[in-house]
């Protein structure tokens, strides 16, 4: 926690960190994500890649593709651009190698806390911190009076008002889209209210308890406060929504702030928009929320010689402190040299409150794909929580099962 | 055709499906007799920007030692058909032993994951196949009907829909019944309830789903009888009008006779296309309201981030085996026909 935040405040000393970009040979073939941080992080390790090969798929789709590329030898990308959870896939199948001696012996520039160590191997070097946090419009809560909600039940009765003011009818807005993003919400929420997902040391599901009712119910009710197609509705939806002057209060990733403060759109939202940090709920102290890390990992299946080419390339971003500063709106960059700016306030705020990572379990993501279908019938009305509860347990099994983890 | 004849004009097609189809349909049987190997995890110290946690990691060096003796995996059986997540015979005997009212057991079973996505497909299957054999006849007599010289363009008009990729078509449609599209918001207005959205309700979101289905079907029935039609002859016709038949006894006693085997071959094919309905899905959104079998083997495959092979495989020979099912009363009564006509 404090390394996250010395990193983030305390800045700007060290030795130039431009990498060595004499590469002569090797390919390099990046996979990523698409927003616009990772677009300029791929660009910035293209300035250095000399004369190897480089190509780069920037797919929202790269969860589904990253496993079967990675599995192929040699493998069709040379690096994958993951992040908490995406890379739990990646080391369950062992497609990615140790970077220990990379790091050694071109990885000058990067600081010890960008490096995710497994088991003492450096297997990730990050080099973004993401949360999910809540927006709110300065001149709709000024003009009612309410103050700045901190908590989940204070963005519930600022809705509740907003909405009896007769201003919004829908005054709340997150990504609440049938599969991943719900559970996604489902994920923050639980944590919030100091949950944990499975039995100690076990892989059994441990969500069915008073916590997880508790997690429903609050889910539900910012749902009735959402725009009622909100189980369609994902990130971009929620921001278009909001650009539209539809929303007051909306809960979405430190990511998007880049783009949705952008020129496009209304002046007057744009400039009202404001970002504060995660809210916690139920009387806890850690936000409901989770922190995100972005960074690059680099595939077992590749001769070394593009490992080696890769990784030069890469580490010559995540320690660019060019980029960092040119892009500081962009990203909340893990990089040495970062300067906060005011979009950075969500993910600071959140790692301040004590904010948790999210767990970087080999079972998670089948928790995550139950979750994400289960609970959709609760929102609809259509069953209790504890009935919701119970199917998300009872799937995750039959799955755990088939994966060999029960 | 003499056998011998047949044999080697059919050969190259055979070995084809054979090679594309019916290998692959194979090896997803096999793949869905197996489930993964027990993980075996160890505890470790992970380390990120944000601190340090002792949790859980797979133990690769053990896991590929078991998977290079045993590349299917774990024997299963048919373990994976009848989990919860598909068949769910466990669930459904304890279901039938625990609820009071055959209501309560109905609602229980289709709680589950597979009787939900069967219920829906069956749905679909129900009310867009005879909709589509009906709107594509209606279609082909009235364009039959018309005069030559407008009949291209409308023709080119009427399979529009088909020609449209059913992702874009869905996404126009869902844009506009979105609550501040064209349709949704005319609705709302009409029934004077601004929460009433076409998207959150279970009900309504299936019967979009159902008409697009309509809407995408019925041109290729539409060209198919339409072409049938061409071939209906003409002098049973002209004796019928002497004879006095209405345009409706004309249709019941001699067009639709004469078509019959088209409107078998239409079925047959609306069924099976309609079994396996996904794009719709997908491109309505609908994941949490309707899910279809297809929809279900996508979402073991993609939507999560550990790949269940077993599951989607376990599906997908359940479809196959659907699809018989559904279409066995027509074969068969193909077969019967085909027969007595020797």
């Amino acid at each position: 926690m404090r390394k996250i935040l010395i990193t983030l405040l305390f800045l700007l000393f060290g030795t130039s960190a431009f990498a060595d970009c004499n590469i002569k040979s090797g390919s390099i073939n990046i996979l990523a994500n698409d927003f616009p941080a990772l677009r300029t992080f791929v660009e910035t390790s293209k300035q250095c890649k000399g004369s190897a090969d480089f190509k780069v798929t920037h797919s929202s789709e790269h969860n589904k593709i990253a496993v079967p590329a990675l599995t192929a030898n040699p493998s069709e990308f040379s690096a994958r651009i993951a992040a908490n959870s995406s890379i739990v896939p990646l080391m369950n199948q062992d497609l990615i190698r140790p970077l220990d001696d990379l790091v050694k012996k071109y990885g000058k520039g990067i600081q010890d806390s960008q490096l995710i160590t497994i088991d003492g191997k450096v297997m990730a070097v990050a080099f973004m911190a993401n949360t999910q946090h809540l927006y709110y419009r300065e001149d709709v809560l000024k003009d009612l009076g309410i103050a700045i909600p901190k908590t989940y039940e204070e963005v519930v009765a600022a809705s509740e008002k907003i909405r009896a003011s007769g201003k919004m009818q829908y005054p709340y807005a997150a990504a609440y889209k049938a599969g991943w993003n719900l559970a996604e919400e489902f994920v923050n929420m639980f944590i919030g209210h100091g949950g944990e997902f499975f039995k100690s040391g076990s892989a059994q599901p441990n969500i069915n308890n008073a916590k997880g009712v508790a997690t429903l119910n609050m889910l539900k009710k910012l749902s009735e406060l959402s725009n009622p197609d909100y189980l369609t509705h994902d990130s971009e939806a929620i921001k278009v929504e909001w650009e539209s002057g539809n929303v007051a209060l909306m809960t979405l990733w430190a990511s998007r702030s880049g783009t949705l403060l952008d020129d496009e759109g209304d002046p007057n939202i744009t400039k009202a928009t404001k970002l504060t940090g995660p809210a916690t709920v139920g009387g806890g102290n850690i936000p409901a929320a989770t922190l995100w890390w972005d960074g690059f990992t680099l595939a077992k299946n590749r001769p070394d010689a593009d490992a080696e080419a890769t990784f030069r390339a890469l580490a010559h971003a995540a320690s660019n402190k060019k980029m960092v500063a040119d892009a500081s709106d962009q990203a909340v960059w893990l990089v040495e040299g970062f300067v906060p700016g005011p979009k950075s306030i969500g993910v600071i705020e959140a790692v301040k409150m004590g904010a948790k990572p999210y767990p970087m379990l080999p079972q998670m993501g089948l928790m995550h794909g139950a979750l994400g279908s289960e609970i959709v019938e609760f929102l609809q009305g259509k069953e209790t929580a504890e009935q919701a509860l119970k199917d998300v347990e009872a799937a995750y099994i039959s799955k755990a099962k088939e994966q060999g983890f029960l | 055709m003499p056998n011998k004849t047949f044999f080697w004009f059919f050969l190259p097609t055979g070995l084809a499906m054979i090679l594309f189809i019916g290998l692959p349909i194979i090896s997803t049987g096999i793949q869905s007799f197996y489930a993964q190997h027990d993980q075996i995890v160890k505890e470790v110290k992970k380390c990120d920007p944000f601190g340090c946690t002792v949790s859980i990691v797979v133990d690769n060096e053990e896991t590929s030692k078991i998977r290079e003796v045993k590349p299917l995996g774990k024997f299963n059986g048919f373990g994976t058909y009848t989990d919860r997540n598909h068949l769910a015979v466990d669930e459904i005997k304890k279901f039938w032993n625990e609820t009071e009212s055959f209501g309560a057991f109905v609602d229980q079973v289709t709680n589950l994951p597979f009787y939900k996505a069967l219920i829906f497909t069956l749905t679909y299957c129900l009310f867009v196949t005879p909709n589509v054999l009906l709107l594509g006849f209606i279609i082909a007599l009235s364009l039959n009907a018309v005069a030559r010289k407008i009949r291209g363009p409308l023709i080119f008009g009427t399979i529009l829909p088909m020609i449209v990729t059913p992702l874009v078509g869905s996404l126009v449609l869902f844009w506009m019944i979105d609550s501040q599209g064209i349709i949704g918001a005319n609705i709302q207005n009409l029934m004077n309830d601004p929460y009433l959205s076409l998207k959150s309700s279970k009900t309504l979101t299936w019967i979009t789903i159902i008409i697009y289905g309509i809407w995408h079907h019925s041109p290729f029935a539409f060209v198919v009888f339409y072409a049938a039609l061409q071939t209906v002859p003409q002098e049973p016709i002209e004796a019928a009008i002497i004879d006095g038949a209405s345009r409706i006894q004309r249709i019941k006693h001699i067009v639709l006779p004469h078509i019959y085997p088209v409107v078998t071959f239409v079925a047959l094919i609306s069924l099976m296309d309609n079994f396996r309905v996904f794009e719709p899905i997908i491109g309505f959104s609908a994941e949490g309201s309707a899910q279809s079998l297809s929809w279900l083997i996508y979402d073991n495959l993609v939507n999560e981030e550990v790949i269940l092979f077993g599951s989607a495989a376990a599906t997908s020979m359940m479809t196959i085996i659907g699809i018989a099912i559904l279409l066995a009363p027509v074969l068969i009564r193909t077969w019967k026909e085909f027969k007595t006509a020797r």
